[in-house]
């Protein structure tokens, strides 16, 4: 273990994420871990690191941090003008870094979540099986919050000799610009109008202000749902729930474990990564799709990811 | 004796590439969140399956598609949801004292057109079931409630709930682990703690135990 970075400005809600604790939905606890996965991962596999090591997972403004130990470092995901030592870095790319270093981020530029991974994985404190922060519960990562001036972060030890350079071109990282999230209907799409489901694919959305973690509003047509009320029933994040107001919200990943609202479709796991890079005010469209056509989608990004481990 | 088999009929919806819904009703039903908690333990036992999460009447299944297809996952919930459930061991008992001096213990007798104190006595009645654990840590969805307390749910919901709160609503009773927003009938406080942070698993109650309410003075 060593302490590699000081935090001179936090950002304005960073926190360390990792794959999250799956297993503890069963007892009601949001399985969290990094929002866009993909970067997450690739990130990781820059370094070197294992992809479910934890990286820093930089919220809309990116922090400011002095580099207190020789490491090898990498930023993917959203786009907020990386700087080293006050000139602008490559993004997705190895960087090797010397004490005395600074980075930070100059300004948002495109997306929501930038993800900064460290050789040898940072280190945070383990809640039920993983390192991913929990704002609600307190637990895990930065004793449970975001980052603050002040705090040093710690890195394992890396298991590869530093090779700087590595990185993944941009044809194979998701194309984050476009924001048309691939959706399979869901157990509920019956209780939709002809009306509303054509809605729901052919009208423009727009995250709302109220938007985090958990979930994203989405302001747009009234979707109007009928039938009577349901039991609770397990949730997952991409899951789009239907509250009777008819504004639909987005499940992400501190979401609500279980509800008993209808959930009308669900984004397919190769669109949470662009869904992750949504920031408020952003315009969001559906595309319905088929499981075989995720799958593809999947397949892809999978094969992006391996050609870092080749 | 040929094995016997039940007929249960299960619904799976896709929940996108990586996840199923499995209904096997639409009722809260003692019987049916039994098997549903079975289908949810054998689930977890296969290799495919990532997790796999009983609701009242349902299983949500995540699963591995590079080792499985959800066509092939669906056949086998089937096939696991035919089979007689193995006999259910009771779940634990807990008993919980509750001081009944809620907000809404007033408003909520006169709806029903019952004295305070015969709120309380029929609240405190039953042993209840857990049919599900979920929505926030540690939350418990109890139930049956018995049918003189069955009301809906207040048309506006409290923007801060105390933890603590014994609450009531439709055909289910609950207590509130953390302080958040609600819009179930508060008619009691309990100072036992639901959500063990440090604790693994970290809630009180987990699916399946049985919860009993006593009225204490304070």
């Amino acid at each position: 273990m060593t302490e590699v970075l000081r935090v001179h400005e936090p950002g304005l809600f960073t926190t360390i994420q990792d794959t999250g604790r799956p297993h503890a939905i069963a007892s009601g606890v949001p399985p969290g871990g990094a929002m866009d996965r993909f970067a997450h991962s690739a990130a990781n596999l820059i370094v070197g690191n294992d992809r479910s090591a934890a990286t820093l997972e930089c919220t809309l403004t990116g922090p400011g941090l002095l580099i207190e130990a020789p490491c090898l470092v990498a930023v993917t995901g959203a786009d907020f003008d990386l700087r080293v030592n006050g000139a602008p870095a490559p993004a997705w790319i190895a960087i090797s870094l010397r004490a005395g270093d600074e980075l930070a981020f100059a300004g948002r530029r495109s997306g929501a979540r930038a993800y900064l991974a460290v050789a040898g994985g940072v280190l945070g404190d383990r809640w039920l099986g993983s390192m991913s922060t929990n704002v609600m519960a307190a637990r895990g990562g930065m004793h449970g919050r975001p980052l603050a001036t002040g705090d040093v972060i710690a890195a394992g030890q890396s298991a590869m000799a530093a090779v700087t350079g590595r990185g993944l071109a941009r044809q194979l990282r998701p194309r984050y610009g476009e924001h048309t999230l691939h959706l399979v209907a869901g157990p509920h799409i019956s209780r939709l109008g002809a009306d509303a489901r054509a809605a729901l694919f052919s009208s423009a959305f727009v995250v709302s202000p109220d938007s985090n973690r958990m979930g994203y509003r989405l302001e747009g047509p009234g979707l109007e749902t009928s039938g009577e009320e349901l039991l609770s029933f397990g949730l997952v994040a991409g899951a789009l729930q239907l509250p009777s107001s008819g504004q639909p919200i987005l499940l992400m990943a501190d979401h609500q474990t279980a509800g008993g609202y209808p959930v009308v479709a669900t984004v397919v796991s190769a669109s949470m990564a662009v869904a992750a890079q949504l920031a408020p005010g952003d315009e969001v469209r559906f595309a319905e799709t088929s499981i075989e056509t995720a799958l593809q989608m999947r397949a892809v990004q999978r094969e992006a990811l391996e050609s870092l481990t080749s | 004796m040929p094995p016997q088999r039940s007929t249960v009929k299960v619904r799976i919806h896709p929940l996108g590439d990586t996840a199923l819904l499995a209904e096997l009703g639409t009722r809260l039903d003692t019987a049916v969140n039994t098997r549903s908690i079975a289908l949810a333990s054998a689930l977890k036992k296969r290799r495919d399956v990532r997790q796999a999460v009983a609701g009242a009447a349902s299983v949500t299944v995540q699963f591995d598609p590079d080792q499985v297809t959800h066509v092939a996952l669906a056949a086998a919930i089937r096939r696991l949801a035919s089979k007689r459930p193995p006999m259910e061991e009771p779940g634990r008992l807990h008993r919980i004292p509750v001081v009944y001096d809620g907000p809404d213990l007033q408003a909520v007798a006169s709806a029903l057109g019952l004295s305070q104190q015969k709120v309380v006595e029929i609240h405190s009645r039953p042993i209840y079931r857990a049919f599900l654990i979920g929505f926030v840590p540690g939350w418990a969805y109890l139930g049956p409630l018995p049918d003189e307390l069955v009301l809906p749910r207040r048309p506006d919901p409290r923007r801060q709930v105390p933890a603590g709160s014994v609450a009531i609503a439709g055909h289910q009773t609950g207590i509130y682990p953390l302080t958040s927003p609600g819009g179930w009938h508060l008619i009691g406080r309990t100072s036992v703690r639901l959500f063990l942070p440090d604790s693994d698993p970290p809630s009180l109650f987990r699916a399946g135990d049985r919860v009993k309410f006593f009225p204490i003075a304070e």
